[in-house]
C-alpha cells in the first residue's frame, strides 16, 4: 500500500452559478476523490470573497477548501478536473502532513524541554530546602 | 522604493520604543554617533509565540507582512528568524496563488 499523505486542496468558483450549481459541483469533485480511493477528512465553504487581483475579469470567487487524506492519485484526478471545468477560475494543492508533523516534532520538543527545565528547578530547590534544613539541625 | 518600506519600519520602531519603556531602559536610541542608527536586536515574533506553522488561508496575520506595494516585508525590517521568515514568504506565495494576497499593488 501506498504512503497516505494529507492535502489541502482550496479552488475558487466562480459566482456567476448559481449556489446549487456550486454545492453540485462540490459533490462531483467529492466522489471523484472517494472513488479514486481517497477520503475527505474536512470540507470548508470559505464563502464569497473579493479576489486580490482579477483572474479572467472576475473580481470575485466562491472560495472552498478541502482536506483529502489519500496517495496522491486522487489528486491528480481531480486537479485535471478542476482544470478542465470553466467553473472553477483556480485551485492550490498543498501537502500538509510534512509540515504539521515538523510542527508537532516541534512542540514536543518544547514539552520535553519544558519538563526538563522544571524537574531540574524542582529538584534545585528542593535540594536547597534539605541544605537549609539541616544547616537549621546543626544550630539545634 | 524604500519609502513603502519606511513607513512600516516606524511602526515597529514605535512599537519597540513602547517596549523600551516599558522595561526602563535608556532612553534616546535612535541616531547613534555620525548620525547613523543604532542597532537594537529585533525579536522573532514567531518565536516568542511558538508558532510552527504559518498557514498560506491565514490572510490577516500574512496581511501584516505585505506592505502598501504587495511586496513581502523583508527580514531585516521584520525581525523575523531564518526560519520563520521562510515559512511567511513561503504562505504568502501560496496566497497570492490563489488570489487571497496580491501580487503587486499600486
Amino acid at each position: 500500500m501506498a504512503t497516505q499523505r494529507i492535502y489541502e486542496v482550496m479552488f475558487i468558483v466562480d459566482t456567476s452559478v448559481t449556489d446549487d450549481d456550486i454545492t453540485r459541483l462540490n459533490e462531483n469533485l467529492q466522489q471523484i476523490i472517494k472513488d479514486q480511493g481517497g477520503s475527505i477528512t474536512k470540507v470548508e465553504n470559505m464563502g464569497r470573497r473579493q479576489l486580490a487581483y482579477p483572474i479572467g475579469r472576475k473580481t470575485d470567487g466562491f472560495y472552498v477548501l478541502f482536506e483529502v487524506e489519500g496517495t496522491g492519485r486522487e489528486i491528480a484526478e481531480l486537479e485535471r478536473r478542476m482544470r478542465v471545468n470553466d467553473q472553477v477560475l483556480r485551485y492550490i494543492t498543498v501537502r500538509v502532513d510534512e509540515d504539521r508533523q515538523r510542527a508537532e516534532k516541534f512542540k514536543a520538543k518544547r514539552a520535553r524541554k519544558a519538563t526538563r527545565r522544571a524537574s531540574r528547578g524542582s529538584t534545585a530547590s528542593s535540594s536547597r530546602r534539605e541544605a537549609k534544613e539541616t544547616s537549621s539541625a546543626s544550630e539545634e | 522604493m524604500s519609502r513603502d518600506y519606511d513607513d512600516r519600519d516606524s511602526i515597529f520602531e514605535v512599537e519597540e520604543e513602547i517596549e523600551r519603556g516599558g522595561r526602563g531602559g535608556g532612553g534616546g536610541g535612535r541616531g547613534g554617533p555620525g548620525g547613523r542608527r543604532m542597532h537594537r536586536r529585533k525579536i522573532c515574533r514567531f518565536c516568542i509565540e511558538k508558532v510552527d506553522l504559518i498557514d498560506f488561508k491565514d490572510v490577516k496575520l500574512l496581511q501584516s507582512y505585505i506592505p502598501e506595494r504587495g511586496k513581502i516585508l523583508p527580514r531585516r525590517i521584520s525581525g523575523a528568524c531564518a526560519t520563520h521568515q521562510r515559512m511567511l514568504s513561503e504562505a504568502i506565495k501560496r496566497a497570492r496563488n490563489i488570489a487571497l494576497l496580491p501580487y503587486a499593488t499600486d
